[in-house]
């Protein structure tokens, strides 16, 4: 995956996800299941067992009622860039037998579950818990196998899965590109499923490097902020929110430190 | 007690058939306890156990590092005997040898259980990521396990069964004289491996408790785990042989022997314990507050990690064994030799076990709490499953092979 194509130049896609406007409702995670073929149980009270490509939390103020405000915040693969900015993402790295690997035409963190032989260094390795192990082999509803997506491979057990950021949509919208002869692909063309599924917009997927998409001029803003900045993963999710008890809620920090560090400063890819 | 000059080593004594039998007996038991559960494990999967997407790595992972730690005598005990020239501990390399030998198929055995899909072990050595430290932990391992094979075998060829088959006595011979080459590339191994154990979690930059700074691709964690294994190693080798003598009824071993593994020990570990402190200063002042994370952080908040396993580990079973290890008052007194042997085997798995479970409990995400974790039996009996095939494999071995060259002068049979 790390050859150069020459009809395009470089993307870095990622995610901008607004929690002004995330109500927490679910469609992400579900649209998720459907696309990407994601097993459930029949009991999903479990949660650390759980096969989810994006999980939803509720965050909220520690303040006592009626000051109390609550935040939803839906947290896929985070796709990180790693220390230095070059696919030196914390799992890629570690996993023995490249059964995830970094591209560089998309900057898409991917996994490749045939090749996985499910010794979780992976999900040892990152920080978000955006990693899942399959713990049991996928039993599908009667007749809900005629629903699968034919374009993602159903995994087995034993091997680990993540959030690709919908690649199968990616290489079909190339495909498009391709035979009608264009060298670019459109900002609409390549949609992630909970993107597209998002009922009030809160979740915006484009190509950060793309100056016309609109990721990337979100990225910029004031109240963007990504999780977990201090440990250099460099995550390709960005987040927004205009209350800064949320923002703050994104990284670790010492008891008397009330701003950000100088190593925390946001970093802008070019 | 009857002798058994047929397939015993001559002028040793050792127990009785039925007894002997009865010992097999209660250790297979045990070991079939253990096989039953790596059956469930394989054929229903790792939902047999108590790991989750929070503990992709527990119990399974810890006895891992914690056996090929605690193998780490034999390599150590080969580099001394015979690249440093020790020749007194000749009389102890055949037992380390074999302890090595267990333990390290014994780590290989728990990896093949532990991973999700262990017909695809092979993957780790067929797409090998060389900037993976699991995958110099596969081929290192692996390698050195062929080298501890090597080693073990002209022992096996000195049963006076084999040995009065000509081609085996002579290759035994043969073995014996170029071991030291063995021995080399096992020490040239064990470094790195034991090291790449060590990297395994230290290179974990999106885990604040284990992540470490260190010299180009290798974090501190990598010398670390080298020395405490090369420190504790020759321990478990000392407490092994106490074992066996307690049980055997009878020494096998001098004590100057003892007390120069347990010297050079002594002072490997005071050294280690100097270096991991040092390290823990650091990581507690400068890398993890760089993270966002203050030191207690790590220690508070939940049910089982407190301060106390960082006492345990650094204090009790470390400074501790070391002072009592590199005295001589301290080590010539038995009952301390073995508190300081068994609170070294103690710390080096406590150790381990902080940097896999302990690693992976603390909350990276702030909105995330602490992850509590206890293993299913189905871990515990692959577990304990090494510890009964540890048991056949030196059983055997004791009573067939001429392990210890100085137990017909110290136990005279007339």
């Amino acid at each position: 995956m790390k050859e150069q194509h020459g009809y395009t130049s470089t993307k870095r896609y990622g995610m901008v996800i607004d929690l002004d406007k995330c109500t927490g409702c679910g469609a992400c995670m579900v649209a998720c299941y459907a696309e990407n073929n994601v097993p459930f149980k029949e009991n999903e009270t479990h949660k650390l067992d759980s096969l989810n490509w994006i999980r939803i939390f509720q965050l909220d103020n520690g303040k006592p009622y009626p000051d109390t405000e609550v935040c939803y915040l839906p947290m896929p693969c985070q796709h990180c860039d790693g220390i230095g900015k070059h696919g030196h993402s914390p799992c890629v790295s570690v996993c023995p037998a490249v059964a995830t690997d970094y591209d560089y035409n998309t900057g898409v963190v991917s996994q490749i579950p045939v090749r996985c032989f499910g010794c979780r260094y992976c999900m040892a390795a990152c920080p978000y818990h955006a990693r899942k192990f399959n713990w049991w082999d996928p039993v599908w509803p009667a007749d809900t196998e005629k629903y699968l997506n034919p374009d993602v491979s159903a995994r087995m057990r034993g091997v680990v899965e993540k959030c690709t950021f919908c690649f199968q949509r990616y290489q079909q919208a190339r495909n498009k590109a391709y035979m009608e002869g264009r060298d670019e692909i459109h900002e609409s063309e390549y949609q992630t499923a909970c993107a597209e599924a998002c009922p009030t917009n809160a979740i915006i997927f484009g190509d950060l490097h793309n100056p016309d998409h609109e990721v990337a001029k979100l990225k910029d803003s004031p109240r963007a902020f990504r999780l977990l900045e201090r440990l250099h993963t460099n995550p390709k999710v960005y987040y927004l929110s205009s209350k800064s008890w949320v923002r703050r809620a994104g990284d670790n920090y010492l008891e008397n430190e009330s701003k950000p560090q100088s190593g925390r400063q946001k970093i802008h890819h070019k | 007690m009857e002798t058994r000059p047929t397939i015993i080593p001559p002028g040793v004594k050792r127990c009785s058939k039925m007894q002997f039998s009865l010992w097999m007996a209660a250790a297979t038991a045990v070991l079939l306890w253990g096989v039953y559960a790596m059956y469930l494990c394989w054929y229903k999967g790792l939902n047999q156990t108590n790991m989750n997407d929070a503990y992709g790595f527990a119990l399974w992972i810890w006895a891992d590092l914690a056996v090929i730690a605690l193998g780490g005598g034999a390599f150590f005990t080969g580099f001394l005997t015979y690249i440093l020239g020790k020749d007194k501990l000749k009389n102890i390399i055949n037992y380390a040898v074999i302890i090595g030998f267990i333990c390290y198929s014994s780590a290989l055995l728990i990896l093949a259980i532990d991973i999700g899909q262990p017909l695809r072990g092979w993957f780790i050595f067929w797409h090998a990521n060389e900037h993976s430290m699991l995958t110099e932990v596969a081929f290192c391992l692996s390698c050195y396990f062929g080298v501890l094979t090597i080693e073990f075998l002209p022992n096996i060829f000195e049963n006076p069964k084999l040995d009065k088959i000509p081609f085996l006595h002579h290759l035994a011979h043969n073995m014996h004289s170029i071991m030291a080459v063995f021995a080399a590339t096992g020490v040239f191994l064990s470094f790195f491996h034991q090291g790449s154990l060590g990297g395994v979690s230290g290179v974990l930059y999106g885990r604040p408790f284990s992540f470490r700074e260190g010299i180009n691709v290798w974090p501190w964690t990598f010398f670390l785990f080298t020395w405490s294994a090369a420190a504790c190693g020759p321990c478990f080798t000392i407490l092994v042989t106490w074992i066996t003598e307690k049980l055997t009824r009878k020494k096998l071993v001098k004590d100057d022997v003892i007390q120069l593994l347990a010297k050079i020990s002594g002072w490997m570990l005071a050294t280690y314990m100097i270096a991991k402190i040092a390290d823990t200063i650091y990581w507690a002042m400068v890398t993890a507050p760089n993270m966002g994370f203050s030191f207690m952080e790590f220690y508070s908040n939940n049910p089982v990690y407190g301060l106390w396993i960082l006492i345990l580990e650094i204090v009790i079973c470390g400074i501790l064994p070391a002072a009592i290890l590199i005295t001589r008052k301290g080590r010539e007194n038995k009952s301390l030799l073995l508190l300081a042997v068994i609170l070294a085997v103690v710390g080096v798995s406590v150790n381990r076990w902080v940097m896999v479970l302990q690693t992976l409990a603390v909350p990276v995400v702030p909105f995330e709490s602490w992850f509590m974790y206890s293993p299913s039996w189905q871990e515990v009996a692959t577990t304990i499953l090494p510890v009964a095939y540890g048991v056949i494999v030196i059983s055997l071995a004791h009573r067939y092979l001429p392990v210890f060259p100085q137990e017909r002068e110290l136990n005279p049979t007339n």
